[in-house]
């Protein structure tokens, strides 16, 4: 089926773990958005929600990164950190080990990935879970996208991905809902922690809802990293999506930058 | 200098309750079979939050060894501040990439130089 959802959010750890530290106001009209994802995904009527996400050394190390893992599992748990920093409680979600192979089988047609029958979800996957499926009754397939330990997949690898997972969709029977989910600018858990570069967040998400692929790769680390900080390499979540998306046009529904939250918290999604 | 190693022992202490338990009991003997230099060695078992920014601990695996060790968000985020200001600039690994040139400056420079469309520099 072709794809019947594909959206972005935030999952930064402090928007569930310092939540009673930030602004009570925008917090809410966050959450709020988050809440109408998971309606608008859930009107979909998904058999699994494939989440592109950016993992943060709680699976994969510098021993034997990949560029892009997928999961290949029944079940995966969570979270890694301790659920009291997190405020997320110890969960396990479901996944679905057969779609898990027939999307990687198509996938690995023009993108190599590596696959894992093991994962324990971290923020990257958790915060976003929290959210869309609280319940832990929609089969997840989390992928991951080496963002943390250089040298990184380019961008245009990151697109190509994302049409990879287009195809994989549109070759199953099962109606796969897609949530990319990374910072915009951000310098998370560094001395620059609360520092958000509203306007260049602003212009990539213009980029994005473009969903053109020219502008789009046009970012080079160096300067992502001088502008929009080490978190920025994160983009690379949004870009897959866009890839997937195959020039649909995308719309905001909230972009707001929570300093305690350490990012531009954002829910946006493509009209499919 | 042994970044990989002080990133690799701090990522299985996340991941594995056992050598938590172990690090509680006895913080050198878990340390021990990680090839790590003296300086190393002293930064994990101190612990020396704002030593293991300097030397390029990845701040997703270090805020982890801080909560470990209870330690608070604001200071946490003050720790690094303070190893920075002790020992200078980040040595290797991501923060590295293009020099840290603290919160104050950086947060100026964004401010007198906002990025542009197809900015490259
Ligand atoms: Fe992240």
């Amino acid at each position: 089926m072709p794809l019947v959802y594909a959206g972005v959010a935030s999952h930064a750890p402090g928007i569930t773990g310092r939540a009673e530290l930030a602004d009570p106001e925008p917090r809410d009209a966050f959450y709020a958005a988050y809440q109408a994802m998971r309606d608008a995904i859930e009107a979909t009527e998904p058999d699994a929600l494939v989440i592109v996400a950016a993992e943060h050394f709680a699976n994969f190390f510098m021993n034997n990164m990949p560029s892009f893992a997928v999961g290949m599992a029944d079940s995966y748990t969570g979270p890694i950190e301790d659920p009291e920093w997190l405020g997320i409680d110890k969960f396990e979600a479901p996944g679905n080990r057969d779609l898990s192979q027939r999307l990687i089988t198509e996938v690995m047609n023009t993108v190599d990935v590596a696959y894992a029958e093991e994962w324990k979800f971290d923020h990257g996957i958790a915060v976003p879970l929290h959210f869309l499926t609280p319940r832990f009754d929609l089969p997840v397939i989390p992928i991951n996208i080496n963002c943390q330990g250089p040298p990184l997949a380019p961008l245009p690898r990151a697109w190509a991905l994302g049409e990879a997972l287009r195809r994989a969709a549109d070759a199953v029977p099962e109606r796969i809902a897609l949530v990319g989910t990374g910072g915009i600018s951000h310098w998370p858990a560094t001395p620059d922690s609360g520092k958000i570069n509203e306007e260049w967040d602003r212009e990539f998400l213009r980029r994005w809802c473009d969903g053109d692929r020219e502008s789009l790769l046009d970012y080079d680390d160096q300067a992502v990293y001088a502008e929009a900080g080490q978190g920025g390499f994160e983009i690379r979540t949004f870009i897959t999506v866009s890839g997937a998306a195959a020039g649909a046009q995308g719309e905001v529904h909230f972009y707001h930058p929570i300093p305690i939250f350490a990012v531009g918290c954002t829910v946006a999604s493509y009209r499919l | 200098m042994s970044l990989y190693y002080v990133q690799k022992f701090l990522y299985e202490l996340n991941r594995d309750e056992n050598l938590q338990s172990a690090y509680h009991q006895d913080r050198l003997a878990a340390v021990t079979p990680y090839q790590l230099t003296e300086e190393e060695i002293g930064a994990l078992t101190g612990p020396d939050i704002g030593l293991l920014y300097h030397l390029g601990v990845n701040g997703q695996i270090l805020m982890h060894f801080a909560a470990l060790h209870q330690i608070a968000w604001a200071d946490y985020l003050q720790l690094m501040r303070d190893g920075i200001e002790e020992h200078g600039p980040v040595r290797e690994g991501v923060y590295a990439m293009t020099g840290y040139e603290g919160t104050d400056a950086h947060a100026q420079r964004l401010q007198s130089h906002p990025p542009q469309p197809n900015d490259q520099e």
